[in-house]
């Protein structure tokens, strides 16, 4: 069977007053259906730009798709009209953002945000999806529906608007749903919450979810595969375990060894990512993390590593040494 | 508490309460309620020493924080800094105050003036102070600032966008710095910044704390930088203090109920180590700080909680040497 969506060398640029900038430069990867697959990258990577391609809701201008494939159950995305996304959107691929207070509509019941999808995508009447929009909210946990149903997006907390926004992108019964970082602007236990509902709902449901974070503890709690972008690429892509057990590109190995553990006492100093983040206007034909690399070799200013096998079957990485660094494995534990 | 049990903390801060009135109307406003964001707090800190301040939003930690600095007047209850207390200080008298005590904010963007250049925000207090009247001298201990921060000289020139985000919080620290504190409220000081780049700001406070021995107040929500970076810490909810010890202590033998469930919310970065672990959500939402529930104010959310629970409000107690647990069902 092939995969549920598979990106195909996706490009999208964006005309800056700075200049072009690729944020999303070269990537492909797949989601097999019912499956979590994490994009975690730093600010600027790329990766909220992914998910806001696959759904066509890159603002053009300044943004514009220049390449690619999005084939999602077979079918181009990026070739459709716009008539025939709008029906996808919402329908068959659900979306749930940072921020649920900007996603909300503020001036509609919480019952009408959920209706409207039904009646629009299903052509569902009234009263069966007032019906359905109690079933879903008892479906990500809201207790006392009805009165909820009736009430607006800002008399209810953080948590539990992003349990409605959960609810909306699970009305139609979509085969994916696509998170952007769901639950960054939420508190840790709140997190804890959301994040378990959204794994049940999926395992439950068959639903398939790529979740988009920079938290690498998200990722290794929910996540079965893994891509990690830097720079607008995916620069390594493998399991859970392959990523975190047996890196093989020097960000990975970097990002891991840099952030603090909360299971384990202080061992030593930190050990940072050296240098800045990479300016997407100023890059060039090599690697872009090789200013800040600690294995660069000259080769790598002089050709952009493609993602290639390293490791184990369905791992990659894109990094000119990543053979030899499996002798770097293990940084997690 | 580290640090020599003889020597009196640096900051002492007793009983303290913030409680912010809520009034209605326009014309005859009227006070209808009142949020205690701080609900008596205390604790103190030893000279040279990292306190960590934890909990959600809301919990008061950074109201506290502005309450030690006097950003706020507290309602009541002492902060006692090198044996002085000035919760009740005026105006005038906080000047003197304020050159020993600095802040480090969250956000590098909104906490530096965009219409300066970087060398006038690090200068100001030195200015405002009146501690450097000399421009060149100035000059000469902005640059050294820069230096001492990670920062290239170059950068007093430059206005805060054209910087990252790492780097304004090296100006933001090197602004702190600029009038020699001894004790700096770091209130999510790196929260905001990138994984990559945090790493390099914890170091950096971790290297001034010894270089200029330096007493922290470290606000954050992330627990995994706190355990890294602190020496004991303090964890808030709904206003108080619920449990507060060493570090490691704290971290490996959490008995607070809620100290509890907030470690077990926190994904660990390693796929085996979350694959064995036993992990149970906290049902519930932080209740209100305006009409918080009666007794413990954690009572509603607690797996623990019985009847006394509702009634009493537990006080703070040292159940092992240094470990404080505000909990009437843990002994």
């Amino acid at each position: 069977m092939p995969p549920l969506l598979e990106v195909k060398q996706l490009h999208t640029e964006f005309r800056t007053g700075a200049g072009l900038v690729r944020a999303v430069d070269g990537v492909t990867f797949s989601v097999e259906q019912g499956e979590t697959v994490a994009v975690v990258g730093e600010s600027g990577s790329g990766k909220s730009v992914t998910a806001l391609s696959i759904l066509r809701l890159v603002a053009d201008p300044p943004g514009r798709i220049t390449a690619g494939e999005v084939l999602f159950d077979g079918r181009d995305l990026l070739g459709l009209a716009d008539e025939e996304m709008r029906e996808i959107r919402g329908r068959d691929i659900g979306m749930v953002f940072q921020e649920p207070m900007t996603s909300l509509n503020p001036v509609l019941t919480i019952g009408r945000q959920i209706t409207e999808s039904l009646e629009q995508h299903l052509g569902t009447d009234r009263q069966a999806a007032e019906r359905r929009a109690l079933e879903l909210l008892d479906l990500v946990g809201i207790a006392d529906a009805p009165r909820r149903l009736r009430q607006y997006p800002h008399q209810l907390s953080g948590g539990m608007r992003q349990r409605v926004m959960i609810a909306v992108a699970l009305a139609c019964n979509p085969k994916l749903i696509i998170a952007d970082e769901p639950t960054t602007a939420l508190d840790v236990t709140i997190q804890a919450q959301i994040l378990e509902l959204m794994k049940s709902l999926s395992l439950r449901l068959n639903v398939a979810l790529i979740v988009i974070t920079h938290n690498l503890g998200v990722v290794a709690r929910y996540a079965s595969r893994v891509n990690v972008m830097y720079a607008g690429r995916i620069v390594e892509a493998g399991s859970a375990d392959d990523i975190y057990h047996d890196p093989r590109h020097p960000y990975t190995i970097a990002l891991l060894r840099s952030v603090p553990r909360l299971d384990r006492p202080r061992q030593a100093r930190l050990d940072p990512v050296d240098g800045q983040p990479p300016d997407l206007t100023r890059l060039d034909g090599g690697c872009a993390f090789r200013p800040r690399c600690r294995f660069a070799v000259e080769s790598c200013g002089q050709a952009i590593p493609p993602l290639a096998p390293a490791g184990e079957a369905g791992h990659s990485s894109a990094c000119f040494r990543s053979a030899e660094l499996g002798a770097a494995r293990d940084v997690a534990a | 508490m580290s640090g020599a049990a003889s020597e009196a903390p640096l900051l002492e801060v007793r009983g303290l309460a913030m409680h912010f009135p809520i009034s209605e109307g326009i014309v005859f406003s009227r006070q209808v309620g009142e949020v205690k964001a701080v609900d008596g707090v205390d604790f103190a800190i030893g000279r040279g020493e990292t306190l960590g301040l934890v909990g959600e939003s809301g919990c008061g930690k950074t109201t506290t924080g502005r309450c030690i600095l006097r950003l706020e007047r507290p309602t009541a209850g002492q902060i006692l800094f090198d044996g002085q207390d000035v919760s009740r200080m005026e105006r005038g008298e906080l000047v003197g105050l304020r050159r020993r005590m600095q802040v480090i904010f969250q956000d590098p963007y909104s906490s530096l003036n965009p219409r300066m250049k970087v060398g006038d925000i690090i200068a100001e207090p030195i200015k405002v102070h009146g501690v450097e009247p000399d421009a060149g001298r100035r000059r000469a201990r902005v640059h050294e600032l820069l230096s001492v921060c990670g920062l290239s000289p170059k950068f007093a020139d430059r206005y805060p966008h054209e910087m990252s985000g790492g780097q304004r919080q090296r100006v933001g620290i090197a602004r702190a710095l600029a009038l020699d504190p001894e004790f700096i409220v770091c209130d999510e000081a790196v929260s905001a910044l990138d994984v990559s780049i945090q790493a390099q700001v914890v170091n950096l406070l971790e290297d001034l704390r010894e270089r200029f021995r330096l007493t922290y107040l470290f606000i954050a929500h992330d627990l995994s930088v706190v355990r890294h970076l602190c020496q004991r810490v303090a964890v808030m909810y709904l206003g108080r203090i619920v449990e507060m010890a060493d570090c490691d202590e704290l971290f490996d033998n959490p008995l607070h109920p809620y100290t509890q469930a907030l470690l077990s919310a926190v994904p660990i970065p390693d796929p085996r180590v979350e694959a064995s672990r036993q992990f149970r959500a906290a049902p519930g939402e932080v209740p209100s700080p305006i009409n918080p529930p009666s007794g413990c104010v954690f009572h509603p959310r607690c797996p623990m909680a019985v009847e006394g629970c509702r009634q009493a409000r537990p006080a703070l107690r040292e159940l092992r040497p240094g470990h404080w647990v505000a909990c009437s069902e843990v002994h």
